[in-house]
């Protein structure tokens, strides 16, 4: 699997992680060197095999419908967004989105 | 008591009880140490005030004749458990100036039994790495280096601030994290035990995310009784992590010693690799002896899937990671650009900033094999794989109790020597990662020096939270091996 140029620009814009141009070139020849690597999983007979997500063989466990308390609990904005770079009034502060 | 940082937990958890020795001293010993140690870059942050408070609670305590079982016990704690109060960085760039507002389980349920935190350990950015090298905050350098050859050598990764630091007696015991093999393999490259437990053994709530579905937590410590002790504080059902398995904790340190006479000993073949230095295969080999010669049935099995276990990890990981690693974003916490037109271009800027390139790369390999079109063709097929993985592993284990194997494909290697290529990087953890696929329990246990002095570890897997035979096997092996060197202090 060769993986090429444009194909990384494509992903990076995805993944929302700015690749400089000159970049690219090298990072599409180190994917294919690792996908090359990969596709030897085509070897493996997988007709009829589920796909395993998870080892934990449980459904997720439900919990009693009530507000939460502790650090897990509401009404904490103040440590909701104390880690934020930028905050107003509780809020996150990103650049504008709408006109 | 002069040397309280030649104790191993165990010996200084009964020295502080019969009040030999206090939580003070200890704590003040080991931060010594550490302030001597900053050569090995093996912490982020050091806590010397926090240590030295909670050493005076657990004084107080211990005077009392009360206390946990990790009582005054100084750790040291790998940088992906939140700590709240306390700068975690996962070794990363992009979660500068994170300082948590809530504390993980794991480490919670350590301060609960009494530890004190001596500080934050360097590890891999986002424990995505096998040498240590892509933290941000430089490689940690290892204790250990080849007999009369200065040059600096990996303590393995991405737990390798807890496996150096360890080894290095910095601390008493460390806690680490193992998503295809960062617990076990620097575990062998540093003669320290390292244990994974089975997948839901330890809550994941407050551990920074990467593979969620592999993630798991688990101690680093000089033995395999000490090893047990930290289970036991670090284990147990989390309601806030939903994969979190309600199971009783066993006492884990009540198996050491136990008799592993009539187990079987899963032998397979598939872990003898082309280019595997013969003194790894003769270590292998003479672990074989020691369980046999400890009353141990050895059984040669066959697991011809182990090969791919590693290409199915690099489309698994890196799939679960690009979706965990969204949330940076330049938003919510840590790192933002300083120059950007737009809301996309500041996440974009961000994250281009904020983290480094192995982090990028697993992130854009995530992305790629999510993204339409190639989803079937890569992430539905390697899940396929590993559910085959695990009924391999379930087979064998109808079987044989244990299984033994290396714990790594080399000794430790100089800093630098494989970083250009990331696919000879990522087979360090080609014995180690099927674990994690089959969400089993595994262990690396010092078992010998190679020719350079180097240590080795071998590894045994057990099945689902059978810790304890694993335990049984691990101690019976630590007898046979008598491992007993330590590196010279070169750094002191």
């Amino acid at each position: 699997m060769s993986i090429d140029k444009d194909t990384v620009r494509k992903v990076a814009r995805l993944a929302r992680i700015a690749e400089p141009e000159e970049r690219l070139e090298p990072l599409a020849k180190e994917l294919s060197d690792i996908f090359g690597w990969i596709e030897q999983l085509n070897e493996v007979d997988v007709e009829g095999v589920e796909a395993m997500a998870s080892t934990v063989d449980v459904s997720l466990p439900m919990r009693a419908d009530q507000l939460q308390g502790g650090s897990i609990g509401g009404g904490q904005p103040d440590n909701v967004v104390a880690n934020a770079p930028k905050t107003e009034d509780n809020f996150f502060v990103v650049p504008r989105v709408v006109e | 008591m002069t040397d309280i940082s030649n104790l191993t937990l165990a010996k200084l958890r009964d020295a502080l009880k019969a009040k030999k020795v206090s939580a003070s001293e200890a704590t003040d010993a080991y931060l010594g140490r550490l302030e001597a140690a900053k050569e090995l870059n093996a912490v982020i942050t050091l806590t010397a005030d926090k240590a030295r408070g909670m050493a005076k609670a657990s004084d107080a305590r211990l005077a009392k004749g009360e206390g946990g079982a990790l009582e005054g016990i100084p750790l040291g704690i790998k940088d992906l458990f939140c700590t709240e109060g306390v700068l975690t960085t996962a070794g990363s760039h992009i979660l500068d100036g994170f300082t948590p507002r809530y504390e993980s389980t794991v480490s919670s349920n350590l301060w609960r039994d009494g530890a004190v935190m001596l500080g934050k350990l360097n590890m891999d950015e986002f424990a995505m790495g096998s040498s240590n090298e892509t933290s941000f905050y430089g490689p940690v350098v290892n204790p250990w280096r080849r007999a009369g050859d200065p040059t600096p050598l990996t303590p393995g990764g991405s737990s390798g601030g807890s496996a150096a630091s360890v080894a290095a007696h910095l601390c008493a015991a460390a806690t680490a994290t193992d998503t295809g093999g960062s617990i076990r393999q620097p575990a062998s490259l540093t003669a320290t035990v390292g244990v994974k437990p089975t997948y839901g053994r330890c809550s994941r709530w407050g551990v920074v995310a990467f593979a969620s579905s592999l993630d798991q937590a688990g101690p680093i410590a000089r033995d395999t009784r000490d090893a047990a002790i930290m289970l036991k504080s670090m284990a147990g059902h989390d309601p806030k992590d939903s994969t979190s398995i309600d199971c009783p904790v066993p006492d884990y340190e009540a198996a050491i010693g136990q008799s592993v006479k009539g187990l079987k000993i899963g032998v397979p073949k598939e872990y003898r690799l082309d280019g595997m230095p013969a003194e790894i295969e003769t270590l292998w080999q003479q672990g074989i002896d020691w369980m046999k010669d400890a009353g141990c049935e050895i059984i040669d099995i066959s697991l011809p899937l182990t090969k791919y276990a590693l290409p199915v990890y690099y489309i698994v990981a890196p799939a679960e990671a690009s979706s965990n690693l969204a949330r940076y974003d330049g938003v919510k916490f840590g790192h933002r650009a300083k120059t950007f037109d737009d809301i996309t271009s500041m996440y974009e800027n961000s994250r281009a900033e904020g983290f480094g390139d192995e982090v990028k790369r697993r992130v854009l390999i995530g992305t790629y094999v999510l993204s339409a079109g190639y989803y079937d063709a890569y992430y539905l097929r390697a899940q396929k794989v590993r559910k085959k993985i695990f009924d391999e592993f379930t087979e064998a284990y109808k079987k044989v109790d244990l299984i033994l194997t290396p714990s790594a494909p080399s000794a430790a290697f100089g800093l630098g020597e494989k970083a250009d290529d990331p696919v000879q990087m990522y087979l360090n953890d080609v014995f180690t990662v099927t674990a994690n696929l089959a969400g089993i329990p595994g262990a690396s246990v010092p078992a010998g020096l190679d020719a350079q002095g180097l240590p080795l570890g071998l590894q045994l897997l057990a099945r689902p939270f059978d810790e304890e035979t694993m335990f049984k096997g691990m101690y019976a092996m630590e007898q046979a091996a008598g491992f007993s060197a330590r590196p010279d202090e070169w750094w002191a």
